[in-house]
């Protein structure tokens, strides 16, 4: 049996503000055998653990927004801290073809940078649409650009691009290139209407779920995605977002 | 699929597709997970323990898996007797269109509460209530688990025995220094089946950090660590009292639920190897069982229940 579920200790490198209430921590190594799509639990001993998607791994980086006391004490630390990491865990995303969409809700743009960096390194043409309540609240725009992505941007009081859903941002993105890929990670409202978009277009998607994650593993049952959900997407009953996903790939249609 | 119809198996008055039980705590907490559970090849189903009142449980970590199996202190998190009575309900119904039982797990800080939630739960007809007095995570709350002597263990089991006329099981801790004494106690009581064991107490410390890593300092043991205390409660419990046990403890292969039966036990519960597997771990230990027996030459599992007790 391995050793894979107990923590191993990382260090902080450096820290990237991304905005006002989140930080990227970059850390010391790589996480072994990690890809995108997949989470860690982040431990601070004495304070408590939460679940992270990974935002890279070149090394380890954990986008972290400040909204409880685990996710306010990371965003606190200093170069050189320590931090618990156990994982990777879940089912991430996969590739498929070489055209992708990526669509980030809020601080969903986190994973799809680790899988954007992926596509890149391929020389996959990437697209991503990254929606926000307003222009303060989005995330790594910059670095998607960096990357050469092509970066379209919803905000919901028009502060910046589209003035919406990210939804909007994605309809016009399809319409320019139909893609081989969709790849979503962000609100659950988002990511069933992205499922709705494209069910009758032959195309699977890719939705990343949040939920209450205790366990982490598989067993607590914390996690479990409502049924109504479940039957929404046409996922088993029971989908568990720890162990099952946290990526569920839609069975709506196959690449040709 | 393999052919595990050999694997069929009487419980009490309940005839069960094959001995593998979903063990309490694990995946127990909506009617869809443990109707998973039993389209995975469950044989009877344990809903999560339920107590008189919601509890959210502890805080992370609760929950990890390290080299010899799995270390938890969720912290009985549940929705209280009267929330649960429509989810057993409903898991019952599901259930029973697989053939497969339900077996409701309860707890309590008190004596009266034990009573109390029995005759709650008993509203949702489960087919057996299986009484929890031995979760290792509540002590600063509850204080001592009434596993802990003879004497409370009855008490509580005469409790639950005049709140319902459902089959009841006693679940004891592997945390004593005479198990079987606490089966008889509980058997005189009225108890229809024992369950053994929970977890045991442990506790993992992160040398870098200097401190236990779970929230709550200790958590419960379970996986391949416990079997061989499992086996060794379940040896001892049978050879003292006549009513069926539920071995459960580490099982986490077809040759491993062989070995709990050998030592005594009708039931097997299957816990920690959903964290390898998922729930699919049932299909898989059901197979596993089956070939073993095929190639041992037992054609029922009736024939090895206490071999290695003799």
């Amino acid at each position: 049996m391995s050793n894979k579920g107990l923590f191993t200790s990382f260090k902080v490198t450096k820290s990237r503000v991304e905005n006002a209430h989140t930080k990227t921590l970059i850390f010391n190594a790589p996480l072994k055998d990690a890809y995108p799509g997949q989470f860690v639990m982040a431990w601070l001993p004495g304070i408590g653990e939460k679940p992270f998607s990974i935002s890279g791994n070149d090394p380890l980086s954990l986008t972290i927004c400040d909204i409880g006391p685990v996710s306010h004490a990371l965003c606190q630390l200093a170069e050189g801290a320590p931090v618990g990491v156990r994982g990777p865990f879940g089912q991430g995303f996969t590739l498929l073809g070489k055209n992708h969409i990526l669509v980030g809700g809020g601080y969903g743009a986190a994973p799809l940078f680790y899988l954007a960096q992926q596509a890149r390194q391929l020389s996959h043409k990437v697209q991503v649409c990254l929606g926000a309540k307003t222009k303060a609240d989005l995330l790594m725009v910059q670095q998607f650009k960096d990357l050469s992505c092509q970066v379209s941007i919803a905000t919901e009081d028009g502060s910046l691009g589209e003035t919406g859903f990210v939804t909007k941002a994605l309809e016009m993105a399809t319409e320019a290139q139909y893609p081989t890929g969709v790849y979503a990670c962000g609100p659950t409202g988002m990511l069933l209407a992205i499922n709705q978009f494209y069910q009758n277009q032959q195309l699977s998607t890719q939705l990343s779920f949040e939920a209450l994650i205790r366990c982490g593993i598989g067993l607590c049952g914390s996690c479990e995605l409502t049924e109504a959900i479940c039957t929404e997407i046409n996922a088993p009953k029971g989908w568990l977002v720890c162990k099952d996903g946290p990526v569920f790939q839609t069975q709506t249609g196959s690449i040709a | 699929m393999t052919d595990t119809k050999n694997l069929a198996i009487n419980f009490l008055h309940l005839a069960l597709k094959n001995p593998l039980v979903l063990a309490s705590g694990i995946l127990g907490t909506s009617p869809s997970l443990m109707e998973r559970v039993a389209l995975a090849g469950a044989g009877a189903i344990t809903s999560k323990s339920c107590g008189p009142e919601a509890r959210a449980g502890h805080d992370n970590p609760v929950a990890l898996a390290w080299q010899g199996g799995v270390i938890n202190a969720i912290g009985l998190t549940n929705p209280g007797a009267d929330e649960e009575v429509p989810l057993l309900a409903e898991t019952k119904g599901r259930l029973s269109v697989l053939g497969v039982p339900l077996f409701a797990s309860i707890f309590a800080p008190t004596l009266e509460q034990f009573g109390e939630v029995a005759r709650i739960i008993s509203k949702a007809q489960p087919d057996l209530i299986e009484v929890n007095i031995s979760c290792p995570n509540v002590a600063s709350e509850f204080g001592t688990p009434f596993s802990a002597s003879e004497k409370s263990a009855a008490e509580v089991t005469r409790a639950v025995r005049r709140a319902t006329s459902l089959p009841i099981s006693i679940k004891l801790s592997p945390n004593v220094p005479n198990i079987a004494a606490i089966a008889r106690a509980v058997v005189d009581e009225g108890a229809d089946a024992i369950t053994a064991v929970n977890t045991m107490p442990a506790m993992l410390i992160d040398a870098y950090a200097g401190m236990p890593i779970l929230k709550n300092r200790t958590g419960g043991l379970s996986g391949p660590a416990l079997k061989p205390i499992a086996l060794r409660c379940v040896a001892e419990i049978a050879q003292q009292v006549a009513v069926p046990i539920v071995g459960t403890g580490g099982v986490m292969s077809g040759v491993d639920a062989a070995e709990m039966i050998m030592a005594g036990a009708t039931l097997v519960g299957v816990g920690s190897a959903v964290w390898q597997d998922g729930p699919q771990a049932f299909t898989r230990i059901n197979a596993e069982l089956s070939q073993f027996m095929q190639i041992a030459g037992y054609q029922k599992v009736e024939e090895i229940r206490g071999n290695a007790l003799r």
